[in-house]
C-alpha cells in the first residue's frame, strides 16, 4: 500500500475516533424500551471471563459485571466503580473507595471485599494481572467500601491494570464466587453490571437473553467506550447466534435483527448501500495481523531466517487477499499498532519495504536448507485462511518449500501448543491476528514477551526484551516510556518475534432505529435505545 | 407382536453400546484439544495442562470409558465442557425444532411425491410421467444451501411475505410456528419427495403388471380405486421403508438447512459440539439418535406386519 493510502486509513480511523467525540455521546433524550436483537461474532459458550479469554464471553461480561476502572474511547482509564482513589507520592500505595448504591443482582451489596477476591482470581490468570501481582506486597480490605493495595516494587500500570479493557478483564463478583479455584469456571451468573442475564433462556448454540438491571446506578459522567454514565435505555437485548453470513445479513435487511456485530467483509459493500443500515466502525484501531513463527525449530529457530519472513511478508499484498476492501485497512510498521492516538506508533527499526531477493539472501545466510515448512491453514476461519493463502504464495516466491496443512481452528488451537518438531506433529508457522486493545503496549502484547518455554506459543526467548519489558512496566514517565517502547519495538525488528501483516477494522452494521452506540475496542450495549 | 417389540428393544441395548465406544474412541482420537480451547490465547502449556486435569481428560483412554458408560448407565448423558449446562438439557432444547422440521418435511413430501409417484406409473410414458422424473432429477440434484438462499431470496427478500431465518415454539402459536418452519421445510422435502417419487413409481410400475391389478380394471372398477386401494397397498413397502429412513435421516439433524435458517436444532448442537471438541454433547447426542434410529427401524418393521398380513417375524 502506498504511503497515501496508508495515511488515508490511519486518517479515517482517527476521525472516526474524534467523531465519537464530536457527535456521542448520544445526548438527545432517548427513548426507553423495546427489545435490541443482535447477531454476536459467536456463540456463547462459556460464562467465566477468567477461566477463558473468548471475546465473546468477555463481551457478555461487560454486560453482566463492572470494573472498578474503565479504558474510554480515548484509551484513557477511568474511576467506574470506584467512587475515589487516592496514590501516595512515591507511586507505591494505593486506596480505593466504592461508590454508593452498587448492588449485586442478588441484592447483596458490593464490598471491598469483593472486589479483593475478585482481582485475586482475575491475577493468578491474567498476563497484565500476573504481574500485578507479583509486583503488589498487600491487596487488602479496610472496611465495606475501601480496601488498599501495596506495591513491594516499582509497577508503573496500577490504573491501567485495573481498568484493563480487553480478556481477561478485571471484573468483580460476589466473593463467594470468585473464591472458585481460576482453573474452574464458575456456576452463577451474578454480576453487578447493568444488565441480568437470564440463564432460563439461555440456548447455547443458538440465544443468550439479558435484561436490564433496574438497580444498576449509572455514574453521572456521559458514557465514553466502557467507561462514564452506563445507561441502559432498552428493556431486553437477546443475543441471537445465526452461523451463516449469507443468513445473517439477509435478517439484517429484512429487520428481523437490529444490530449485526461483524459481518462478513464480503457482505459489506452490499449492506453499505442498504438506506435502511448504517455502518460503524466501533473499534477505528482495529486489529494486527500476525505471522507467528515457531523459534524451537529450523529454520525458524534462526534469526536470519525470521528476518526474511520481514522482507517476504508484503502487508498490502495479504491485506488486500484477505480484507479485499482498502477503506477497512492500511499497512503498519508499528509493533504497538498505528493511528487512532494509540501512544507507540514507530516505524522504528522496520525494513524500508519488501523485498523477495532481500529475503532469499536471508534464507540462505540463515540457513536453510530447502526442508519443508509446516505452515498451519485453519480453513474454517475465512480471514486467517485467506491471509494463510497469500502468505503461502509469498513464502514459495522467496523459495520456501511450504507444506501447507489444511485444519480447522480448533485444531490449530491445540496444535500450536505443540513443542515438537514438525515431523512429529509439530509447526513452523501460523497467522493469527489481534484486537488493539490485546496488542497495543509491550505490557499486554503477548507477541513480544521473550520468556522462551513460558512465552506465546511459538516461544520466542531474549533476555534482552524481557528486561526491556520490565523496564517499561516499572516506568512511570510517559516519554520514558514512549523510549522503551520504541527500544523494544527496534529489538523485535531484529528477533523478530513475529510478523505483521497489516491493520485492518471490522465494521458493525445496525438499523437506523439503532441510537446511541458507542465507540471501544468491543462491543458494549448500554447507551443504545430503538427510536421509531 | 409384542415378543418381537421385547426382543428388538433388547437388541437395541448391545448396538447402543457398540455406538458409545466407536464415537468415544473416534472422538477421543481426533486431532483437538476442547482445553486448549478453553484455555484461550495466553494460555502457557501448563495452563493447558491444569484445565485437562480439571477435567479429567489426562485420565487413560479405559478410565474415561468407564467413567462415561457409568454415567450414561445411571441415564446421565454428563455436562458440556464449555457451557457447563447437562448434556441431556442442551438435547432437550434442540429436539423439538428438529422433531417439528422432520415432521412437517415428511408430510410435504409425503402428500405430494407418493401422488405423484403413482400417477406417473399409472401413466407410464406419457409427458405426465417424464414431467415427474424431471422434477425427481433436479430435486436430487439441486444442493440443499443452494436451494435455501433462492427461496429465502425471494419469499424473505423479495416477497417479504417469510421470515429469513430463526425457529418459533409451537406453544407461541400455529402460524408464526409455521411462518418459520415452512422454508425449511420445503428445501427439505424437494430431495424426499424426488426420492419418494422415484421409489412409488417404481414400485407401482411392478404391481401394476401383476394380474388382480388387470383384473380388477376388467372387473370395471374405478382407476382411483384400483390404484389407491389395490395397488398402492402393495407397493407400499418399500415406499414405507424410504420413508423410515428419511425420518432417521432427518432427526439426526440436518445441518446446512439449519444453519441456513438458523434453526437451533440437533444437527448443529452436533457440529458445534464436534468443532469445540465438546466431547460429552457429541457422544450425548450419538448416543440418543442412534436410540432413534433403532426405534425407527423398528417402527418401520411393525408397519411392514400391519401392510402385509403375510409377514411373521
Amino acid at each position: 500500500m502506498s504511503d497515501l493510502n496508508r495515511r488515508q486509513f490511519l486518517v479515517g480511523s482517527t476521525a472516526a475516533a474524534a467523531a465519537l467525540t464530536l457527535g456521542a455521546p448520544y445526548v438527545q433524550a432517548q427513548k426507553r424500551g423495546g427489545t435490541l436483537r443482535v447477531i454476536p461474532h459467536a456463540d456463547l459458550k462459556v460464562i467465566d471471563p477468567i477461566w477463558t479469554t473468548s471475546y465473546l464471553t468477555r463481551n457478555y461480561s461487560y454486560m453482566v459485571y463492572d470494573t472498578l476502572f474503565a479504558t474510554d474511547a480515548h484509551l484513557q482509564v477511568k474511576p467506574q466503580m470506584v467512587d475515589k482513589y487516592s496514590v501516595s507520592g512515591d507511586n507505591m500505595k494505593y486506596s480505593f473507595t466504592l461508590r454508593d448504591g452498587l448492588k449485586f443482582h442478588d441484592g447483596q451489596p458490593v464490598t471491598a471485599e469483593d472486589c479483593v477476591v475478585s482481582l485475586q482470581r482475575w491475577s493468578k490468570k491474567d498476563p497484565l494481572g500476573k504481574l500485578l501481582l507479583a509486583a503488589t506486597g498487600k491487596l487488602q480490605a479496610v472496611d465495606k467500601k475501601t480496601f488498599v493495595l501495596e506495591l513491594k516494587e516499582p509497577f508503573g500500570l496500577v490504573l491501567e491494570a485495573l481498568g484493563k479493557p480487553s480478556s481477561n478483564v478485571p471484573f468483580i463478583m460476589p466473593a463467594r464466587i470468585a473464591a472458585t479455584s481460576e482453573n474452574e469456571q464458575i456456576k452463577e451468573t451474578i454480576g453487578s453490571g447493568p444488565y441480568k442475564f437470564v440463564r432460563e433462556e439461555w440456548q447455547p448454540g443458538h440465544q443468550a437473553v439479558y435484561v436490564r438491571n433496574p438497580d444498576y446506578v449509572p455514574r453521572n459522567e456521559s458514557p465514553n467506550g466502557a467507561a462514564g454514565g452506563k445507561r441502559v435505555y432498552v428493556d431486553r437485548v437477546i443475543w441471537r447466534y445465526i452461523p451463516d453470513a449469507a443468513t445473517a445479513a439477509a435478517a439484517l435487511e429484512a429487520g428481523e435483527v437490529d444490530y449485526y456485530e461483524y459481518p462478513a467483509i464480503d457482505f459489506v459493500p452490499r449492506l453499505e448501500k442498504n438506506p435502511n443500515l448504517t455502518v460503524f466502525v466501533t473499534d477505528p484501531r482495529g486489529n494486527q495481523g500476525w505471522l507467528r513463527p515457531n523459534h524451537l525449530h529450523p529454520p525458524f529457530n534462526n534469526k536470519k531466517a525470521r528476518q526474511a519472513l520481514l522482507y517476504l511478508v508484503n502487508q498490502e499484498t495479504v491485506l488486500q487477499g484477505t480484507i479485499g476492501h482498502a477503506k477497512y485497512y492500511g499497512t503498519c510498521p508499528a509493533y504497538f499498532m498505528c493511528g487512532g492516538g494509540l501512544p507507540y506508533e514507530s516505524a522504528a527499526g522496520a525494513p524500508a519495504k519488501p523485498d523477495l531477493d532481500r529475503a532469499r539472501q536471508l534464507l540462505k545466510e540463515g540457513g536453510y536448507d530447502g526442508r519443508p515448512v509446516v505452515l498451519m491453514d485453519p480453513t474454517d476461519y475465512p480471514s486467517i485462511h485467506g491471509a494463510t493463502l497469500v502468505i503461502r504464495q509469498l513464502l514459495a516466491e522467496a523459495g520456501v518449500n511450504v507444506d501447507l496443512q489444511a485444519m480447522d481452528w480448533s485444531t490449530l488451537i491445540s496444535r500450536r501448543a505443540r513443542k515438537e518438531p514438525p515431523k512429529e506433529g509439530g509447526w513452523n508457522l501460523f497467522v493469527t491476528w489481534w484486537i488493539s486493545a490485546d496488542v497495543m503496549h509491550p505490557a499486554v502484547n503477548a507477541g513480544v514477551k521473550g520468556e522462551c518455554d513460558k512465552a506465546w506459543f511459538g516461544w520466542y526467548c531474549s533476555e534482552q526484551m524481557e528486561k526491556l519489558r520490565a523496564d517499561w512496566v516499572r516506568a512511570t514517565d510517559p516519554a520514558r516510556r514512549k523510549q522503551l517502547a520504541e527500544e523494544i519495538q527496534k529489538l523485535a525488528y531484529d528477533e523478530v518475534p513475529y510478523v505483521l501483516w497489516g491493520q485492518f477494522v471490522q465494521p458493525t452494521i445496525y438499523r437506523k432505529n439503532v441510537r446511541g452506540v458507542l465507540n471501544f475496542a468491543c462491543p458494549v450495549f448500554w447507551n443504545i435505545s430503538l427510536e421509531t | 407382536m409384542l415378543p418381537l417389540i421385547f426382543r428388538r428393544l433388547l437388541a437395541t441395548i448391545p448396538v447402543m453400546g457398540v455406538v458409545a465406544l466407536f464415537v468415544f474412541a473416534v472422538l477421543h482420537f481426533t486431532p483437538g484439544d476442547p482445553a486448549a480451547i478453553l484455555a484461550g490465547d495466553y494460555a502457557t502449556p501448563q495452563d493447558i495442562a491444569r484445565i485437562r486435569a480439571h477435567l479429567g481428560l489426562d485420565r487413560p483412554f479405559p478410565v474415561q470409558v468407564g467413567i462415561w458408560l457409568g454415567q450414561v448407565v445411571r441415564g446421565d448423558l454428563g455436562t458440556s465442557i464449555f457451557s457447563g449446562l447437562p448434556v441431556s438439557t442442551l438435547i432437550k432444547h434442540r429436539a423439538e425444532p428438529t422433531v417439528a422440521l422432520t415432521i412437517l418435511t415428511m408430510l410435504i413430501s409425503v402428500l405430494l411425491a407418493v401422488p405423484l409417484g403413482v400417477l406417473a406409473a399409472w401413466k407410464q410414458g406419457s409427458w405426465i410421467d417424464r414431467a415427474v422424473m424431471v422434477f425427481a432429477v433436479s430435486g436430487f440434484s439441486m444442493p440443499v444451501f443452494w436451494l435455501g438462499f433462492l427461496l429465502v431470496y425471494i419469499f424473505a427478500v423479495q416477497l417479504a411475505v417469510l421470515p429469513v431465518q430463526g425457529y418459533v415454539p409451537l406453544h407461541a402459536g400455529v402460524i408464526p410456528f409455521l411462518r418459520h418452519l415452512i422454508l425449511p421445510a420445503l428445501t427439505l422435502s424437494l430431495i424426499f419427495m424426488a426420492l419418494i417419487a422415484r421409489m412409488s413409481r417404481a414400485s407401482m410400475l411392478g404391481v401394476l403388471k401383476e394380474d388382480y391389478i388387470r383384473t380388477a380394471f376388467a372387473k370395471g372398477l374405478a382407476p382411483p380405486t384400483v390404484l389407491l386401494r389395490h395397488a398402492l397397498r402393495n407397493a407400499g413397502l418399500p415406499i414405507i421403508t424410504i420413508i423410515g429412513l428419511g425420518f432417521a435421516l432427518l432427526i439426526g439433524g440436518v445441518v446446512v438447512t439449519e444453519s441456513v435458517f438458523a434453526i437451533p436444532g440437533i444437527g448443529r448442537l452436533t457440529v458445534d459440539a464436534i468443532i469445540h471438541r465438546d466431547y460429552p454433547v457429541v457422544q450425548g447426542v450419538v448416543l440418543v439418535v442412534s436410540g432413534v434410529y433403532v426405534l425407527l427401524n423398528l417402527v418401520v418393521d411393525l408397519l411392514y406386519v400391519v401392510l402385509d398380513p403375510r409377514i411373521r417375524y
